[in-house]
């Protein structure tokens, strides 16, 4: 499994988002993207499995140009979690789920595929859940069943936009190692979205990080997540420390702080109050 | 081999799951009964003073051959053989059209207010009528009264769907751009209808409002296969992607990751909707409701997967239509248009099984 990305540039009508990203992602790992709001992140990832045409350049999967695949070949190896789904009319669990299995079967879903959908559910400890209406669920259960529903794919290469943005701390840690075993046991290249620098860098095999639409720094955690870095990209003075051999960010304040401060605590004018 | 196959025992889940199935299959046969009754219910019901079982006995008396020579006679096969059983049929198919493209549009446009109209068929279709009504110009020269209106009526209710399409086809629309669209070409389409409506002679009203409302009486043999053909298409086409349509209902993105191309799946979906419906509503009006109620009536029961939702609503339609006709012919000396009776009977329906059912079935 390999993503090779050339000379990408994605543009939204004339707003530039993405220039000059080169990537080489080859063999079962995982990998972490990092970067502050607003910096394509997404559209980085939409760009790896066809939901968005990159303006110039070119994505290939397996070695094969992305424009000249089908959707629903590209499906079959690229899976894809998305950070949030709204049905207008949810269906259940079990039905979410079963679209995953969509690129891979006709009109009626095997017993194969339901046995594939039923091991997933289990596998990620959401079994109970299976019969419930997908709109009943609480945010992290939802993030969960998204993820089965990538899993269903059965993709070589699997993207997630921020898998574990909704769930309390103990979720977090399951879901993220989760997906480091699949990278390890089941052959699998997983490319995740984050927020959260410290779980990333705990779990991750490699980092990307991400500024103003093009990759500042990639590789270990140790090589991407420093001070320097940190304050440069994000504008965050921090500390980093080191636990069992991967860094971990511990939070200063804002670079320029004080003038924000400054802002907040002038004295309302007279009259206003 | 899956990845994730084989890692556990599930037959237990996926027996369970198959149950479950059957009970959907099994509402839908339960849909599709009560449907024929109802098409069996509407031939005999009338003001000609034929019985239940003599209907039947004309039905039969007629296939084999055997058509009574008594005045009276001739009169009662006339009545039920070339009144009714077109009426009937006509109505069970119309009632499936507007059900199927209902449920398709809803979930398609990812909204629960969509119906088959809401791309503007329905303004369309009155704009058309009106114009053969009132001033007696049909776009097929030559052509005159009823088959007029039913040319204009067809032809004008496809303009709204071609203006969203290539709207679509200039900007990647989304839903939200189409129903907007829709609403835009159906308000200029009203107006044009109302100024129409004021310069029209007073006695084009009756006609021209009698269309708009929807009634089923002017299906015959001639336009029956019209009908027909329409209803096997909807029903036929949403029920072959009834798959592609539940992954629509989420978003693009989504859609796109699961291998559907949604831009251009949704406007195949507008294409056969705008002419199925166009086909089947150009010979009795727009019938209101139906497309929106049907549909949502099953959801309740059934939920919301479009490879069970689609012919159960189908079903459910054709069914809906049919005892809203028998007692549209049954009001008055002369009967009312059905479309008064779908939304009066349907209305409080809806609103009994909404509050009785809690589940949410639309977030």
């Amino acid at each position: 499994m390999r993503i090779k990305i050339e000379d990408l540039e994605f543009n939204y009508s004339s707003t530039p988002v993405l220039h000059d990203v080169v990537l080489d992602l080859d063999g079962a790992q995982f990998i972490s993207v990092i970067g502050p709001n607003g910096v394509g992140k997404s559209t980085l990832i939409h760009c790896m499995n066809k939901v968005l045409k990159p303006t110039h350049g070119t994505v290939l999967v397996n070695d094969t140009d992305l424009s000249e695949m089908k959707l629903k070949d590209v499906a079959k190896i690229v899976g894809y979690v998305p950070y949030t789904s709204s049905d207008t009319f949810p269906l259940t669990v079990v039905d979410t789920v079963l679209m995953g299995r969509s690129p891979h079967t006709g009109w009626k879903p095997k017993a194969k595929d339901l046995d594939i959908v039923y091991s997933i559910l289990k596998m990620l400890s959401i079994d109970h859940l299976a019969d419930r209406p997908f709109n009943e669920l609480s945010a992290g259960q939802h993030q969960k069943v998204m993820l089965a529903r990538g899993l269903a794919q059965d993709p070589e290469i699997l993207l997630l936009d921020e898998p574990t943005s909704n769930l309390d701390i103990r979720h977090q840690l399951e879901v993220t190692s989760i997906l480091r075993e699949l990278s390890l046991h089941r052959d699998m290249l997983v490319i995740m979205i984050s927020h959260d620098i410290n779980i990333a860098a705990k779990f991750s095999d490699r980092m990307i990080l991400l500024k103003e639409g093009t990759i500042y720094a990639a590789g270990a955690p140790e090589e991407v997540v420093t001070a320097d870095n940190i304050r440069e990209v994000y504008g965050v003075d921090c500390e980093i420390m080191v636990s069992d051999g991967r860094p971990h960010v511990i939070l200063k304040m804002p670079v320029g702080w004080e003038e924000q401060l400054k802002k907040l605590s002038m004295p309302p004018k007279e009259g206003t109050v | 081999m899956s990845r994730f196959s084989g890692l556990y025992d599930n037959s237990r889940e996926v027996r369970n799951y198959e149950l479950g199935l059957s009970r959907k299959v099994l509402f839908v046969v339960a849909c599709i009964i009560m449907a024929v009754i109802a098409l069996g219910l509407e031939i005999c019901l009338g003001k000609a003073g034929i019985g239940f079982v003599e209907a039947y006995s004309i039905i039969w008396d007629h296939i084999t051959g055997n058509i009574p020579t008594d005045p009276a006679g001739i009169q009662k096969d006339e009545i039920v053989w070339n009144l009714r059983i077109p009426r009937a049929l006509g109505a069970f198919c119309i009632g499936m059209t507007l059900a199927v493209c209902g449920a398709a549009m809803q979930s398609i446009m990812k909204n629960p207010l969509a119906d088959p109209y809401t791309t503007g068929i329905s303004s369309g279709a009155g704009f058309g009528a009106i114009l053969a009504i009132a001033l007696g110009f049909c776009i097929v020269p030559g052509v005159v009264g009823y088959n007029a209106i039913v040319i204009n009526a067809f032809v004008f209710s496809l303009i709204p769907t071609a203006s969203i399409i290539l709207i679509s086809r200039l900007k990647n629309a989304n839903p939200t751009t189409m129903i907007l669209t829709g609403l835009g070409v159906m308000y200029a389409f009203s107006s044009m209808t109302s100024l129409l409506m004021l310069v029209a002679d007073p006695q084009d009203h009756k006609t021209a409002y009698v269309w708009n409302i929807g009634t089923v009486g002017a299906i015959t043999w001639d336009n029956l296969i019209f009908v027909i053909v329409a209803a096997v298409i909807a029903v036929g086409f949403m029920q072959y992607m009834a798959k592609i349509i539940n992954i629509l209902a989420m978003s693009d993105s989504n859609a796109r990751a699961l291998g559907v191309d949604a831009n251009r799946m949704r406007i195949y979906i507008l294409i056969v909707t705008a002419v199925t419906v166009a086909m089947a509503v150009s010979f009795t009006g727009s019938i209101g409701f139906i497309g929106l109620l049907a549909p949502h009536m099953v959801r309740i029961f059934i939920g919301s997967d479009n490879r069970y939702l689609i012919p159960a609503s189908a079903a459910f339609g054709g069914m809906l239509l049919l005892y809203s006709d028998c007692v549209a012919k049954s009001i008055g000396v002369t009967g009312v248009p059905v479309g008064v009776i779908t939304a009066a009977i349907g209305g409080p329906l809806f609103l009994y099984v909404l509050f009785k059912h809690r589940k949410k079935i639309w977030s």
